[in-house]
C-alpha cells in the first residue's frame, strides 16, 4: 500500500550527509537550503530541462522543481530537433543549465554560483505521492516519441528497493554516467534522496579522473559505471582506492571484464537490469549467476507476447520487449534484448527512430540504420547505415543527421548505394545489409574456403595402416593456410584456440572450411570445417599483431 | 591548471603529430590516412565528428603509448581533443614535464 505522500529525502538528520564536493560533504540542511533559493528563482513554467553537469546542481535542481510543482523532462538527446519537440510539447519548458545553454534553443536560468546561507535547521519538505516529477521519453518501434510519467511515490519505492539491494545506504558513489539518464538518475540521484547514499557532484571521464574522483570520497565508496567505461579504467592500469562495490547497467558485461573488475577493486560487481519504461527491476552479481533476481516487490508474469513487469514501483502493468525466461518467482533469465532498442555507452535509442530520421532527411530516398555485430571485449558497438541519396555528399548528410541524433548513434560506415537490397517481401535480411560494409562483412560464400583430402595423402600409409584417417593436425594446417586473406588488417595468426574434432575424414572427401566474419579489433577467427552437412571440426585461430 | 600546456611550451613537432594522428586512426579503426585529419579542424562534430567513446578510447592508447594519464581539468571533458594539434601538443608537454 502506498503512502499519501513522501518526503522529499529520507536522510534522517540535518546533517546528514547527501553529497560530496571537492570541497567536502553537503548536508541535508545544506541541500534543503540550496534547493529552497534556487525553488524561488525558477520561473512559473510547469517543465525544465536540467542539463546541470554537476551532479549535486543536478540533484537540487530536481528537488527544487518537485518542490514547486515542477516537471523534470529527461530527453534521450539534446538535438536541435529534440529540444524542439521539447518546445513544441510543453511550451513553457526552460533550461536549467550550470555551464551554459550550449546551443539549446529555450529560456535558460542558471544555476546560482555557491551555496545558499544555512543558519537555520529546515524542515524536509512532503511531497504528494502521486505527484508527477519527471518525464522520461523512449522511442518505440514505430519511431514516435513516448512519454513515461513518473510519479514521485514510485521513483522511491524504486530508488529504496535498488538502495537495499545494493546496500548503498552511508555509501558515497561516484559515477561516470550522466543524472539525466534513466540509470544515473537512479542510481545516482534518486539513491541519495531516499535510499541514504551521497553522490560525488562530479562526473569523472578519464580513467585518472575516476580514480581521483573515488580518493576524494570516504569509505564506503562504489562506482557506478558502464561496461565501456568499466573496460578502459581497468585497461588504463591504474590503482584505485579500495570500493565496497561496483556497479554496472546498460549493455551486458562479459563475464572476463566481471571477472577483471572484481579481481581489480577487491569487491563485488554487481550489474542492473531495467528499461526507461519501468526503470530498474533486478541485479546480479554477474561472476556468480546468470540469473537475475528481482528488486523489491516487483513482479514478472507471462504474457501472450512475452513478459510485463507489474508492482513494487512499476506503474501498472508494463510488457517488457527483452526475451527473458523465468526461472523462479524471483529470478529470470535473459535471452536477447530487443533487436529494435540501441544501447550505445549508455545512451538509448530504437533503430525505428533513427530510421525515421533518415528517411526525413530532404534527399533521402531510402536507408537503414543496423547494429553490425558486437565487438569483442566490451568495446562499444556502433551502428552502420546504408542510405540511398544522390544529392547527398557523406559531410552533408552526417551534417542533417547531427541536428537530429545524438552523435553517439552516427553511422560509422555511413555507406552510399544505388539502391537497398530489398528481398522479394521488401525486408532487407541483415546478411545482406552486413555484405555492403567495407572490408570486415564479406558474404557468407567468399568466407568459405574448399579442400578436398588428397586420397594420397602421406599421412594415410601409417595413419592407421588399413584405416585412413586424416589426422587432425593436417586439418589444423589447411585451416591455417586457408585463412589467408580472411584475417583483418594488420593482424596474423598466432596460436591456436579451443578445437574440437567431431567426425573422422577419409581420402578424397570434398571439406568445406567456413570462416566466421571477424572484425579489426578481433583477437580469433573461428572456424567450422564440413563435409556435407556433417561437421568434421570447429574451432578458433588465436589472432595478434606482428611481431 | 596543471593539465595545460604553458604557454611557453614548444608545441608538438609535425613529425610529433603525425604520430598522434596515426593513433586516432588505428585505435578507431577510420577509414582514412592520418594525413587526412587537418592538425587545425575540429575532432568533433562538422570535424572528424569524434564522440566521448572515442576520445576515452584514444586516451587509453596514448596513456599505454607515453605513460600520461589524461586528466579533464573541468567539467569539459573534451578540451584537450579540439584539435589534433592541441592534443599533440598536450601530449607533448605532459611527457616533457
Amino acid at each position: 500500500m502506498r503512502q499519501a505522500s513522501c518526503p522529499l529525502t529520507d536522510l534522517p538528520a540535518p546533517d546528514s550527509i547527501i553529497a560530496w564536493q571537492p570541497a567536502g560533504p553537503v548536508t541535508r540542511n545544506q541541500f534543503l537550503a540550496d534547493v529552497h533559493q534556487l525553488a524561488e528563482r525558477l520561473p512559473d513554467g510547469r517543465h525544465v530541462l536540467n542539463i546541470c553537469h554537476n551532479r549535486y546542481h543536478f540533484l537540487v535542481g530536481l528537488a527544487a522543481a518537485i518542490v514547486r510543482g515542477k516537471i523534470s523532462l529527461l530527453p534521450s538527446s539534446l538535438t536541435p530537433n529534440t529540444v524542439a519537440r521539447l518546445r513544441h510539447d510543453t511550451p513553457d519548458v526552460f533550461c536549467l543549465h550550470d555551464a551554459s545553454l550550449e546551443d539549446i534553443d529555450l529560456p535558460g536560468v542558471p544555476f546560482p554560483a555557491g551555496h545558499a546561507p544555512a543558519e537555520d535547521i529546515l524542515a524536509v519538505p512532503e511531497i504528494p505521492a502521486e505527484q508527477i516529477v519527471a518525464h522520461v521519453f523512449t522511442s518505440g518501434s514505430t519511431g514516435a516519441a513516448l512519454i513515461h510519467r513518473k510519479t514521485w511515490g514510485g521513483l522511491v519505492i524504486n530508488a529504496l528497493s535498488e538502495s537495499e539491494r545494493l546496500g548503498a545506504r552511508g555509501c558515497a558513489l561516484v559515477g561516470t554516467v550522466p543524472p539525466q539518464h534513466m540509470y544515473g538518475f537512479e542510481s545516482t540521484v534518486l539513491i541519495c534522496l531516499h535510499g541514504g547514499a551521497a553522490c560525488w557532484s562530479g562526473r569523472p571521464f578519464y580513467p585518472a579522473d575516476i580514480g581521483a574522483a573515488l580518493d576524494a570520497v570516504p569509505a564506503p565508496r562504489a562506482l557506478v559505471t558502464t561496461p565501456f567505461h568499466l573496460r578502459t579504467l581497468l585497461e588504463a592500469g591504474l590503482a584505485l582506492p579500495p570500493v565496497d562495490f561496483l556497479l554496472s547497467a546498460t549493455a551486458p558485461l562479459s563475464e572476463d571484464l566481471a571477472a577483471r573488475a572484481e579481481a581489480a577493486c577487491s569487491a563485488p560487481l554487481l550489474e542492473i537490469y531495467g528499461c526507461t519504461e519501468t526503470g530498474q527491476l533486478a541485479s546480479r552479481r554477474s561472476t556468480q549467476t546468470r540469473a537475475w533476481q528481482l528488486l523489491g516487490e516487483v513482479t514478472l508474469c507471462a504474457t501472450e507476447s512475452g513478459h510485463a513487469a507489474r508492482g513494487g514501483h512499476v506503474e501498472g502493468t508494463v510488457a517488457i520487449s527483452d526475451v527473458i525466461e523465468l526461472v523462479d518467482e524471483r529470478h529470470f533469465l535473459l535471452h536477447g534484448r530487443n533487436a529494435d532498442q540501441v544501447n550505445i555507452a549508455g545512451k538509448r535509442t530504437s533503430l525505428g527512430y533513427l530510421n525515421q530520421q533518415l528517411l526525413e532527411v530532404p534527399g533521402v530516398s531510402d536507408g537503414v540504420f543496423f547494429m553490425p555485430d558486437a565487438e569483442p571485449d566490451d568495446h562499444a558497438t556502433r551502428l552502420c547505415a546504408c542510405v540511398v541519396a544522390p544529392g547527398h555528399t557523406r559531410q552533408s548528410l552526417l551534417a542533417a543527421l547531427r541536428s537530429r541524433i545524438d552523435t553517439a548513434f552516427l553511422p560509422r560506415p555511413l555507406v552510399f548505394v544505388e539502391r537497398l537490397p530489398r528481398n522479394a517481401a521488401s525486408k532487407l535480411p541483415r546478411a545482406d545489409l552486413l555484405a555492403l560494409l567495407p572490408g570486415a562483412a564479406a558474404p557468407a560464400s567468399a568466407r568459405e574456403r574448399h579442400w578436398q583430402v588428397p586420397a594420397a595423402h602421406p599421412a594415410f600409409p601409417g595413419h592407421f595402416p588399413g584405416r585412413p584417417i586424416l589426422p587432425g593436425v593436417v586439418l589444423i594446417d589447411q585451416a591455417i593456410q586457408l585463412a589467408d586473406g580472411l584475417l583483418p588488417a594488420g593482424s596474423t595468426i598466432r596460436g591456436l584456440g579451443n578445437t574440437k574434432f567431431f567426425e573422422p575424414v577419409g581420402p578424397g572427401t570434398p571439406l568445406v572450411f567456413d570462416y566466421a566474419p571477424a572484425s579489426a579489433r578481433a583477437r580469433a577467427l573461428a572456424f567450422e570445417v564440413r563435409a556435407g552437412d556433417r561437421i568434421i571440426a570447429s574451432g578458433s585461430l588465436t589472432l595478434g599483431q606482428p611481431t | 591548471m596543471s593539465t595545460t600546456p604553458q604557454e611557453n611550451t614548444p608545441g608538438a613537432t609535425p613529425a610529433f603529430v603525425a604520430e598522434i594522428a596515426g593513433i586516432i586512426v588505428s585505435a578507431l579503426n577510420l577509414e582514412m590516412s592520418p594525413s587526412e585529419i587537418d592538425p587545425d579542424d575540429s575532432l568533433f562534430g562538422e570535424g572528424l565528428g569524434l564522440d566521448s567513446i572515442d576520445i576515452l578510447e584514444v586516451a587509453l592508447v596514448i596513456s599505454k603509448q607515453y605513460g600520461i594519464q589524461l586528466r579533464a581539468d573541468d567539467e569539459d571533458n573534451t578540451h584537450i581533443f579540439r584539435s589534433l594539434r592541441s592534443l599533440a601538443d598536450y601530449v607533448a608537454a605532459s611527457r616533457a614535464a
